[in-house]
């Protein structure tokens, strides 16, 4: 049979085994002085040898697998957010829906436990993150790996200035989210000329200089200790503790006469989150339609087109870098009033492979699918507890797997196009048909 | 001669010694990105797995009471370069090849998830702690004043640099000589033409995956045994520095790769010895940050024209 490929199967077979010979079927352990090395347990070579003849039978059976997953592989859908919107047909009907999602989002906390409000505010912090990382590399074409280092200095700002100078949450974000864009700017200016893959690396190494300036000025930031007791937001100078921590100050139930709960704190923080979200997105979204929205994705196309259309691209790439560096400041001041502690080990290189598999994953440019792959992301992990240990493994698999079967992501962007009504229903190559039969 | 100078010189050797291992994984970022331009962002995990296999095979001599330290160095070296190799192949087959033809972006984005499933697949199967291991070979000579600072050329050291040396020359000559070397040469001039000419790109573009691959095993036994200690953890840090090497040299060229290398490992020993160790990796940063800045190319890179 000709479909049966046997020297490649057993090749493939053979590879695996070499590769996790003397990985995953040793163990080695210190033991005093002297290194030890044991052979796996018996469980584990014998999964091998499964993994082994599994990648051996799938090879060999390869075309016939392959044919009956060409048609599986059709069957999933290929839903966009245009359908989904085109569905509420007018403008009014979408406002209505919109006006529900965020009134739905609203009311919820209040019927459910305080750990799924709190695990929701988490997941809409990634929202913000994810958003604001869109605008970079799903809108403007920039991959930028030092994202986390923007987060960073928001929520370091937050801690200082609260600290040093003892400002209070509201003023910190506008602060913080200028700092982190100011800082965005400064890297931006001087890299933003260089090409992709390049200023990926030079992103990347910008997020470990700032991680390790943090871990290492122990003078101002406390070093790898952090920063602890950082106040949380109040609602117009309403705390949310049992006892106001200023002088002069009201607590919140005091205020109002009502009980104290620690819930109002955590419901509290999740309003605020979805607030801050429900902002991202309407200045996103405006931005999008503005020459500056069209010139970043007119870029992310066709650099050189952009250009020779007069359009200068360091400026363009600089407003997106700016922009998306500053919504990583408005999420790390709120991260870190959310935490009450931060620290250098929350701003490591996965955090920003995090941020950036939430992109990915959600289908680079797509606002809607960035939020759901935030949901996913955050809330995931949490009923797979028991795999905690698997999760890196499983999101680095997931990267691969994605880019190279579905690299435009879960829900994948569609740009707003009108289709040209046809005036006549016949089919369109009649009409050209016409003329030629004219002519002959 | 003052103190001074003999210290200025221990800085200059633990520099190169460092630079000439950075060297030996730069290439295989260097001639990957030579041939097909993308980033191998997993080739740092691919050094880690290198040094854990010659952790693996030292052990397992030791345990077998082999105490022949030329032995044991020989054999570390070719069963980690073999099944490191392999790692480099597999890669590529399952990562990088789907993805050949598609956008710059999503093959790094690949890049980086393999990088995160082998940093993860590592942990697991061999637990996230440091293995330590005692120094196979030790002692050195010294110079310097008796009763001063004295500057001390370790075996291990020497060692590193005859090896590194050997590898590079060999490297040179296959490049340079042979006819796989030249059908290399010719995909990093032209990817689309070489294949119109009959030669067969797949082929090439996984022996430059398991070349770098190779290389990254030797750089990763010879860290491995020169650091004593190894966790999952280390191939991020020394790929990224690897990078920064190739790209300060000059990114797909091999020479620059070796030069690079060397400039940031003494750049860093210098850092390191006469300001503070703790922030050798924000200067050597830094570097590559001001070198794209002033020369994009490298020190000794070609520039790359745009074409529509």
């Amino acid at each position: 049979m000709k479909s049966l490929r046997f020297a490649p199967a057993a090749l493939s077979a053979v590879v695996l085994l070499v590769l996790t010979s003397l990985m995953l079927g040793i163990r080695m352990e210190s033991e005093g002085t002297s290194l030890i090395v044991t052979s796996a347990d018996s469980e584990t070579l014998a999964l091998i040898a499964a993994g082994a003849l599994v990648v051996f039978l799938f090879q060999l059976f390869r075309s016939g697998i392959d044919n009956s997953l060409s048609g599986v592989k059709s069957v999933i859908p290929s839903v966009s957010p245009d359908k989904l919107l085109s569905m509420t047909k007018g403008k009014s009907t979408r406002t209505t829906l919109i006006c529900f999602a965020v009134a739905a989002l609203m009311i919820w906390p209040f019927m459910v436990s305080r750990g799924a409000v709190d695990l929701a505010t988490l997941a809409l912090i990634y929202v913000m993150l994810g958003l604001g990382l869109n605008i970079v590399v799903g809108l403007a074409g920039l991959l930028d790996l030092g994202y986390v280092g923007f987060y960073a200095v928001g929520a370091y700002s937050y801690a200082l200035l609260n600290q040093y100078f003892g400002l209070d949450f509201w003023s910190s974000l506008v602060m913080g989210g200028m700092l982190a864009a100011f800082f965005g700017f400064i890297l931006g200016f001087p890299v933003l000329r260089l090409r992709g893959d390049y200023l990926a690396i030079v992103t990347l190494g910008f997020g470990e200089i700032i991680r390790i300036l943090l871990n290492n000025w122990t003078a101002l930031t406390g070093g790898p200790n952090g920063i602890s007791q950082i106040p949380k937001p109040t609602l117009f100078g309403l705390e949310f503790g049992r006892r106001a921590k200023e002088e002069g100050n009201v607590p919140f139930h005091e205020y109002f006469g009502i009980a104290y709960s620690s819930e109002y704190k955590v419901i509290f923080l999740y309003i605020l989150a979805v607030l801050l979200v429900i902002l991202t997105l309407f200045v996103i979204n405006r931005l999008l339609r503005m020459p500056i929205g069209r010139a970043w994705e007119a870029l992310r196309e066709d650099d050189i087109a952009c250009r020779s259309l007069g359009l200068n691209p360091t400026a363009i790439k600089l407003s997106a870098f700016t922009i998306g560096a500053g919504f990583a400041g408005f999420a790390g001041t709120f991260f870190a009033a959310r935490q009450g502690f931060i620290s250098p080990e929350s701003f490591t290189f996965i955090e920003s492979a995090i941020i950036l598999a939430i992109v990915v994953l959600g289908g680079m440019g797509s606002q809607l699918g960035v939020i759901l792959a935030a949901v996913i992301m955050t809330v995931l992990p949490e009923f797979a507890r028991e795999f905690q240990e698997y999760r890196m493994l499983m999101f680095g698999l997931m990267m691969v797997c994605m880019m190279v079967w579905r690299p435009e992501g879960l829900l994948p962007m569609k740009r707003p196009h009108i289709k040209t009504k046809k005036t006549r229903s016949e089919p369109d190559d009649e009409v050209t048909a016409t003329p030629v039969a004219g002519g002959a | 001669m003052p103190e001074s100078v003999y210290y200025f010189i221990q800085q200059l050797l633990n520099g190169l010694t460092v630079g000439s291992t950075y060297a030996l994984i730069a290439i295989g970022y260097t001639m990957v990105y030579g041939i097909i331009g993308m980033i191998n962002f997993a080739h740092g995990e691919v050094y880690m797995i290198g040094s854990y296999i010659a952790f693996a095979v030292l052990a397992a001599l030791a345990m077998m009471g082999i105490d022949s330290v030329s032995l044991m160095l020989v054999s570390a070296f070719v069963i980690s370069v073999i099944i490191t190799s392999t790692y480099g192949f597999a890669i590529e087959r399952v990562a990088y090849r789907p993805l050949r033809n598609s956008n710059r972006l999503i093959a790094l984005i690949s890049a980086i998830g393999m990088s995160i499933f082998l940093q993860n697949y590592v942990r697991l199967a061999q637990g996230s702690r440091d293995i330590a291991m005692p120094s196979l070979i030790t002692g050195g000579w010294a110079f310097g004043p008796e009763d001063g600072f004295q500057a001390t050329v370790s075996y291990m050291q020497l060692i590193i640099f005859v090896v590194t040396f050997v590898s590079m020359s060999a490297l040179t000559l296959f490049i340079s000589k042979s006819k796989m070397g030249k059908a290399c040469r010719a995909c990093a001039e032209d990817l689309g033409m070489t294949n119109l000419l009959g030669i067969d790109t797949n082929k090439v573009i996984s022996l430059t995956f398991v070349i770098g691959a190779a290389l990254a095993a030797v750089a990763g036994v010879l860290l491995g045994i020169y650091y004593g200690v190894i966790n999952p953890y280390i191939g991020f840090m020394a790929g990224l520095k690897a990078f920064t090497a190739a790209v300060l040299g000059g990114i797909g060229s091999i020479p620059g790769a070796v030069l690079g290398g060397l400039i940031l490992g003494v750049t860093e020993a210098f850092t390191a010895g006469y300001f503070s160790s703790e922030y050798k990796d924000v200067v050597a940063f830094s570097l590559l940050i001001l070198i794209l800045l002033f020369k994009p190319t490298g020190i000794l890179g070609k520039p790359e024209v745009e074409k529509v």
